[in-house]
């Protein structure tokens, strides 16, 4: 207990499924005034803001907001595969293994994301062109890009994050559960894979769940590095129509809707696992 | 092949002018700077923003419901743009209307104002937490005893709560640390920006990220020394969970 517990800060960091309304909730005298408070906010800042450039940067928008969502799943799903070994090493694998997985774990968790983006961008960016064989191997058309930069360091910072979560998991799973399994006469692997993962990720689940909303509050770093994400889109209509509230503000908006339908789509998966009371 | 010489020029992280070294650790002080003011200002909204989503009337919840919602769903570094740019403007736009000339906000100021309003909602929630998990017999006891709602916050649910807000609060405070780094996007020179200076000046990219790296790795290391002993004091005299 002494041990500061992620979860709850992960909680205090992302919006998550509990924290959604009911919808009987939303008709409360005082809410309904609030509500329209908001909207006439919400319809003056149509009115009187600036939005002709809007029709014009649409389709550049939508694309920005896929490159997001790529960057989004595709570092959460490898980062979440690097991070079953790494939580499962921390707990059970021989001590330089064990040493090794925590030291990862603590260095970049100990540092800034955007100091890993830079120094894997600018740093490793600028090491690979001096080296021939790379050069020359398949993988430089890739290399010479940035996107494969921003996802790695999303995918090492949610690997690191997600590996101490896993820990916390493994370690909580009821070593009785494991006991039973293997007086069934389980492998060592097909207990892990039948009964200790899928317990792990049950217990985790909403850790998960808000990591991943974290994650994507942590997308629009790569647009420090040119990959055009929805980021980047509105800070090149900043740059050419020198406007600084409304794309900012449309930003926010399309955020909170992203947030928001990942938070509902969460909270269907966490009502499909059974669970039995507390 | 490859020179390697260039990418371990030690001299490069020399203290005195040919090297970078007291630029570093400038930007690292600026960045200590804004994470302590950030922090502290977030512990303040924090404390005021848990008493109101718990204590306080239907809309003074349902807005700190909205302040907490719109920071833990909009990404840190969108928030740091929109109010770094709307904190200044609005400054300036009262300072208009007083008939004062406009000033320039400091980054420092900006900055510690960013990150203070999204630490404020993370506390926010942590505090709640905390002060939902003090006993209710203990606060009414305390009323009982005839003590005023001021100084039951004092006495009892503050010190009672710290035990449960401990860890949340050490974690963000490693967390404003990091976010220091965001303040870059905006153009403050702290430790990420000047090490990004450095490394562009010398074209030693690899040695002043890494440099910038464990000097970032050693404030988290040096807080979690620091916060190992407080929470040890904070939890004296509680049973531990079996």
């Amino acid at each position: 207990m002494t041990t500061p517990a992620p979860d709850e800060t992960t909680h205090a960091m992302a919006y998550t499924p509990e924290d959604l309304p009911t919808a009987a909730s939303l008709f409360q005298p005082h809410r309904i005034l609030l509500m329209a408070i908001f909207a006439a906010l919400v319809l003056s800042a149509a009115w009187f803001m600036r939005w002709d450039w809007l029709p014009q940067y649409l389709p550049k928008l939508g694309w920005g907001i896929v490159v997001t969502l790529v960057m989004l799943f595709s570092t959460a799903f490898l980062g979440f595969l690097f991070a079953v070994p790494l939580g499962l090493a921390q707990v059970t694998g021989p001590w330089p293994l064990k040493a090794l997985a925590k030291g990862f774990c603590t260095v970049i968790r100990g540092t800034p994301l955007l100091l890993q983006l830079w120094l894997l961008y600018y740093g490793l960016g600028s090491l690979f062109p001096q080296f021939p064989a790379i050069r020359s191997s398949f993988l430089w058309p890739y290399l010479r890009e940035s996107w494969p930069y921003g996802v790695a360091a999303l995918t090492i910072s949610f690997a690191a994050y997600e590996g101490e979560v896993m820990r916390g998991a493994f370690a909580g799973v009821p070593a009785g559960e494991l006991e039973a399994a293997r007086a069934f006469g389980m492998s060592r692997w097909t207990a892990f894979r039948r009964i200790w993962l899928p317990r792990a990720i049950h217990r985790a689940l909403p850790t998960l769940n808000g990591e991943t909303v974290l994650q994507l509050k942590s997308t629009p770093l790569v647009a420090t590095i040119t990959v055009i994400d929805v980021y980047a889109v509105i800070s090149k209509v900043r740059q050419d129509t020198f406007l600084t509230y409304e794309p900012l503000l449309l930003l926010a908006l399309i955020y909170m809707c992203l947030t928001g339908i990942l938070v509902i789509l969460f909270r269907k998966l966490e009502n499909r696992i059974p669970t039995r009371g507390a | 092949m490859a020179d390697p010489a260039p990418f371990i020029n030690w001299s490069l992280l020399a203290l005195s002018p040919p090297g970078w070294g007291s630029v570093l650790l400038s930007g690292l002080f600026n960045s200590i700077q804004i994470a302590v003011g950030g922090y502290s200002l977030g512990l303040l909204l924090g404390v005021g923003g848990a008493f109101g989503k718990l204590y306080g009337g239907p809309i003074v919840k349902d807005l700190m419901e909205c302040y907490t919602t719109i920071v833990r769903a909009v990404p840190e570094l969108v928030l740091i743009l929109l109010l770094y740019y709307a904190g200044t403007d609005l400054i300036n736009q009262l300072l208009a209307l007083g008939g004062l000339p406009s000033v320039d906000i400091s980054g420092l100021a900006a900055g510690i104002f960013v990150i203070g309003v999204v630490q404020g909602a993370y506390s926010t929630e942590v505090l709640r937490g905390a002060i939902k998990a003090v006993p209710a017999g203990q606060i009414e006891a305390a009323r009982a005893f005839g003590m005023s709602p001021i100084k039951v916050m004092t006495r009892i649910t503050l010190p009672a709560m710290l035990p449960y807000a401990i860890p949340g609060l050490s974690n963000l405070w490693l967390i404003a640390t990091k976010d220091t780094a965001l303040l870059a996007v905006v153009g403050f020179s702290e430790l990420t920006l000047v090490t990004r200076q450095a490394a562009g000046t010398t074209k030693a990219y690899l040695l002043f990220f890494c440099a910038a790296g464990v000097l970032y790795l050693a404030l988290t290391l040096v807080s979690n020394f620091f916060i190992g002993i407080i929470e040890r004091r904070a939890r004296r005299g509680l049973v531990e969970a079996a």
